[in-house]
């Protein structure tokens, strides 16, 4: 695995995302209240470009008729078919076990850190001052 | 091979496959005694309702969807000396019961009571004709079990006639017509579901309407064989509508048992359900599991009419396809007229399925069948001046 500097932590806001290269592979990394993910921007049912997909929350029931309405953003609906994918973990909620979109690691490095290696910085500079999103691939 | 050759073969393996049957002593879930006529419900109305049916001259409440003289209605050697469908007991025990050597067999009388507007006299007639298959059919064939003949318009009314008929534990399911005014998963009908999931009673749903819609999407047909066929569109608008309103989610002991509505077209509904339940769930979020599971648990249906394919060697990837292993109920579908001679098993039925769908499914189906069955109360008693 290689490790990648794809953004400076400002530009993917919580809410956001960002949707990178990296080794010839389409990639979302996406900012959950603070926590940044990464998933592979294929869709497991079709091969959609899930990443594009609309944020949601997800919506649960105890009886009909009653909304629980659970974790604003936390979701991905795919753009194709509309399957809902959990961004945290990969997982789809109509298959879980089955249907999981590949996920990968990330973390969030200070560009101290970064500058002295072995990291590779696709398109951007990394200076010192700032905090950057790492992505392992 | 000739004509007369392959009609010997198709004889020779109805009478083999008919043999199997009869050894297992099968369970039938879906037989007709005939239509009351109003004659026969009078002593069971009380003083005036049955004023109200004599002055006004009230008869002939059959549903349309089963006319009488229609070919469907009734096979030609079940008709009774009168030319009624079904005949009566005599007939029944004949020709229903002794060829299969059945040890029970599940009545659904298809009485217009189901679907009068009026909710008094609709719960009026529903009572008259429950009492009447209690006391003329079942009190007289211990082999007999009925289903519940309620008129939905009225919840209310129609779970105290669900309570008052459970007394009696030969009664084992309720009786909704597939057609009705609005669909089966509205919350209205709920009341319903609850009383029969307590008393643990499926509850029956049987081809035909109450004809206060269209019975079709697009508008009345002209004839009765478009009725008819499209019967299994009807059932599927009804699973769903029970599927994405939540009732087995509300009602988790909820059975439904699907009465002459054909199932080979149940695995296409099934696969095309549950694909769209995976992108369009948030919608119903309280049905949380995909249709495909919810039908296996929820949903059973009847043999008869078996519409299956045309080459006997593809109804086993039906079968399976159906889950029929589990979902699958033997019935006669006595009088109607679905099959020919012996041939109440289609040709290509996987022989080792024949005991779970004969026996055991019925009898997880309909849990009081388990149960030897006392009636708990005295005959009705005749009123005077008015013979049965």
């Amino acid at each position: 695995m290689t490790r990648h500097v794809v953004a400076s932590v400002g530009e993917i806001p919580p809410g956001g995302r960002k949707l990178v290269s990296v080794g010839g592979r389409s990639i979302g990394v996406f900012n959950v209240g603070g926590a940044f993910y990464a998933l592979l921007n294929r869709c497991p049912h079709q091969g959609g470009s899930l990443c594009l997909g609309e944020r949601v929350g997800l919506v649960l029931s105890d009886e009909p008729g009653v909304y629980r309405y659970t974790r604003p953003g936390e979701m991905l609906r795919c753009p194709w078919h509309g399957w809902e994918f959990d961004i945290r973990t990969g997982q789809s909620w109509c298959d879980p076990r089955r249907t999981r979109v590949r996920t990968y690691p990330v973390s969030v490095e200070p560009g101290e850190a970064l500058v002295k290696g072995p990291y590779q910085a696709e398109t951007f500079p990394v200076t010192v001052e700032a905090d950057y999103v790492v992505l392992e691939v | 091979m000739t004509a007369p050759e392959q009609d010997a073969d198709d004889s020779d393996r109805a009478e083999e496959s008919a043999a199997r049957l009869r050894a297992l002593r099968p369970v039938d879930c879906d037989i007709h005694p005939p239509t009351p006529v109003m004659a026969e419900l009078l002593p069971y109305l009380d003083d005036h309702w049955r004023e109200v049916m004599v002055s006004r001259g009230i008869d002939g409440l059959g549903l349309a969807s089963y006319p009488p003289g229609a070919a469907l209605s009734a096979r030609p050697d079940w008709r009774g000396a009168d030319g009624r469908p079904g005949g009566d007991l005599d007939l029944l025990r004949r020709e229903a019961l002794a060829p299969w050597n059945t040890r029970l067999a599940v009545c659904h009388c298809l009485h217009g009571a189901a679907a009068m507007f009026s909710e008094d006299m609709g719960a009026a007639l529903a009572r008259a004709v429950n009492d009447w298959v209690a006391a003329e059919w079942l009190d007289r064939e211990p082999r007999l079990r009925a289903s519940i003949l309620v008129n939905p318009r009225s919840p209310e009314l129609a779970v105290a006639e669900i309570e008052r008929c459970a007394a009696d534990p030969r009664f084992v399911a309720v009786l909704l017509l597939a057609g009705g005014e609005t669909p089966l998963g509205r919350r209205s009908h709920w009341p319903i579901y609850a009383a029969a999931a307590r008393l643990r009673l499926p509850i029956g749903i049987h081809a035909g309407s109450d004809f206060h819609n269209p019975i079709t999407n697009t508008g009345w047909p002209s004839y009765l064989v478009e009725d008819y066929v499209d019967q299994a569109a009807i059932f599927q608008h009804q699973l769903l509508s029970l599927i994405g309103e939540g009732v087995f989610t509300k009602f988790p002991d909820l059975r439904i048992v699907l009465l002459e509505s054909g199932f080979t077209w149940l695995p296409a509904f099934v696969w095309r359900a549950t694909k769209e339940w995976r992108a369009l769930r948030s919608e119903v979020p309280w049905v949380d599991r995909s249709p495909a599971e919810i039908l296996r648990e929820h949903v059973r249906v009847t043999l008869q009419p078996a519409d299956a394919p045309p080459a006997p060697e593809d109804l086993a990837r039906v079968m399976e396809q159906l889950g029929a292993e589990r979902v699958l109920l033997f019935s006669t579908d006595f009088p109607h007229w679905q099959w020919d001679g012996a041939a109440v098993l289609p040709a290509g039925l996987p022989a080792r399925l024949l005991s779970r769908i004969a026996v055991e499914n019925p009898l997880e189906t309909f849990p009081r069948l388990r149960h030897p069955a006392v009636p708990p109360r005295a005959p009705a008693i005749p009123i005077e001046g008015f013979a049965p």
